[in-house]
């Protein structure tokens, strides 16, 4: 049973069944009772056209289901008036229900979890895993998400940056439970790069590839952090890299620069470097400089004064940093970082700490703090 | 969505408002507190932010290994002002000030009186944001 294939299809199913007339919520459930079927019927009796067989037995679902309400009357309407598949109307279709899962109307959350459910067609147990909450909680956070969007007509065009937000947000969300979700974000980010011809789409698409790639450098088996430029770079990936870069190249070239293009560019150039030492920081400086201006974040403006301290020297990189805000977010990481390699042990060993206590995950606390601790042990070995 | 733990102490937080100890309240006053509590907790269901609740007994004991076979065990470190945890309820929520926003309505359960205890209740943040991915 290909559980991939069945996942790819869903979001297609749900588009022709609110195409037809069915509403998205109903449409939804339909289709989750045909994925159920699926697995039931196909292991012994595969279908020759499973997207077919799933338009059917989701439409049938949802046929008996309307009888089963109190629409009758509405549902009859509904059968009757049954436009016949426009061909070629399902790629769009899908798009649609991207647009309708992203709706501004959603709580970032909700849109989340409405992606992940009706165009990943992942179980709600499976999302409730993935977030570490409730099943029940997820449940509920679904059903409200699909009650918001209820009285949203299909056919309104979306913004793809909404999408794209969503489909970040699903990636940034890493791992855990039996779902990766940083690569079901790939496969979602792919589907909506072959429905448009957005550049920043390609750009998302590449910068999750690069990412992605290095993924199986970036943490020891214990889960502790590996800092970039002490990685096995032997362990990246580096089919996806390529992948990753000429996604990126064919976006780039199209000349209408978006910060997921810039983002990707900068990871491009990390993922490019055979050693950390051949690291171009100079042209990361550049790209950070572009990511600046298009989106003005002082998290991007934070990761720039690390770069200059790579490119100009860590002088040049604390003067960086003197002209952001302190309470920002790693803003003592960096200041350690740059401390400690401007020959300041003791300051470094003092912003580490305060960084640890600051930090937002575990995983980062016990990192900063070990590199706290390292210092303080090398400041006493050195002391008199 | 991050996740906090709103804290709810025996002893050690400044003193509520309303500052009658439940023992001293009417048994119906009692059902109106339990109750509030069980409404905001489905309340929290309902909008996909409930994660967990549980109360816990004010019997705590202090244990710490102490050589092979004889852990001591002490009634804890605070000899007069023992900080010990009524029960927890664990939020999914999307913002910090929603995490406060909720507490303050946790705060607000009846008490004496059927007016809000106003009690001090403790809102931590748990360390399990995802590590970002810009390295």
């Amino acid at each position: 049973m290909d559980e991939t294939l069945l996942r790819a299809l869903t979001p297609a199913v749900i588009g022709v069944l609110v195409h037809r007339g069915a509403d998205f919520a109903a449409a939804e459930d339909a289709m989750q009772d045909a994925l159920v079927e699926a697995l039931r019927v196909w292991p012994g009796n595969p279908p020759r056209d499973p997207k077919g067989w799933l338009v059917a037995v989701a439409w049938r679902k949802f046929v008996d289901a309307a009888r089963a309400g109190t629409s009758r009357r509405r549902r009859e309407v509904l059968v009757e008036g049954q436009p016949s598949p426009v061909p070629g109307a399902a790629a769009d279709d899908t798009l649609q229900l991207y647009f309708l899962c992203a709706h501004p109307s959603l709580t970032p959350a909700s849109a989340v979890a409405l992606t992940l459910r009706a165009v990943g067609g992942l179980t709600t147990r499976q999302i409730a895993q993935a977030y570490l909450v409730p099943e029940a909680t997820m449940a509920q956070r679904i059903s409200r998400a699909k009650r918001t969007v209820a009285g949203v007509r299909f056919n309104q065009p979306g913004d793809v940056a909404t999408v794209l937000r969503v489909l970040y947000l699903v990636f940034n969300e890493g791992y855990s439970g039996d779902v990766d979700l940083a690569a079901e974000a790939i496969r979602l980010t792919r589907q909506v790069a072959a429905m448009t011809n957005h550049e920043e789409v390609a750009g998302l698409l590449a910068l999750m590839l690069l990412h992605h790639a290095r993924r199986p450098a970036r943490t020891r088996s214990d889960g502790s952090l590996v800092p970039l430029a002490e990685q096995d770079r032997s362990l990246w990936d580096t089919r996806m890299i390529a992948e990753g870069v000429d996604v990126l190249q064919a976006a780039l070239n199209r000349d209408r620069l978006g910060e997921f293009q810039a983002q990707a560019a900068i990871a491009a150039l990390h993922a490019d470097a055979q050693t950390a030492e051949e690291t171009d920081w100079v042209q990361i400086v550049e790209w950070y400089d572009e990511l600046v201006r298009l989106t003005g974040s002082p998290v991007a403006r934070l990761n720039r004064a690390v770069a200059v301290g790579e490119a100009d020297g860590p002088r040049a990189g604390l003067a960086a940093l003197a002209e952001l805000d302190p309470a920002l977010p790693r803003y003592n990481a960096v200041a350690a970082y740059l401390h400690e390699r401007d020959g300041d042990p003791v300051t470094a060993a003092r912003l580490y700490a305060g960084a640890a206590r600051l930090a937002s995950s575990v995983a980062e606390r016990d990192y900063l703090t070990r590199q706290a601790a390292r210092l303080n042990a090398q400041h006493i070995q050195l002391g008199p | 969505m991050a996740k906090y733990l709103l804290l709810k102490h025996y002893r050690g937080a400044p003193a509520p408002v309303n500052d009658v100890p439940m023992d001293q309240w009417t048994p119906d006053e009692v059902a109106a507190h339990v109750q509030y509590m069980q409404d905001f907790a489905d309340r929290l269901e309902g909008t996909g932010e409930f994660v967990d609740g549980q109360a816990l007994s004010p019997e705590g004991t202090f244990v710490r290994y102490d050589g092979d076979g004889r852990p001591p065990v002490t009634d804890g470190p605070f000899a007069e002002t023992k900080d010990l945890i009524a029960g927890w309820m664990v939020i999914d929520v999307e913002s910090y000030e929603r995490a406060v926003e909720l507490a303050g309505e946790l705060s607000a359960a009846p008490g004496a009186g059927g007016k809000p205890i106003h009690e001090w209740l403790e809102v931590r943040p748990f360390l399990a944001a995802p590590p970002t991915i810009t390295e």
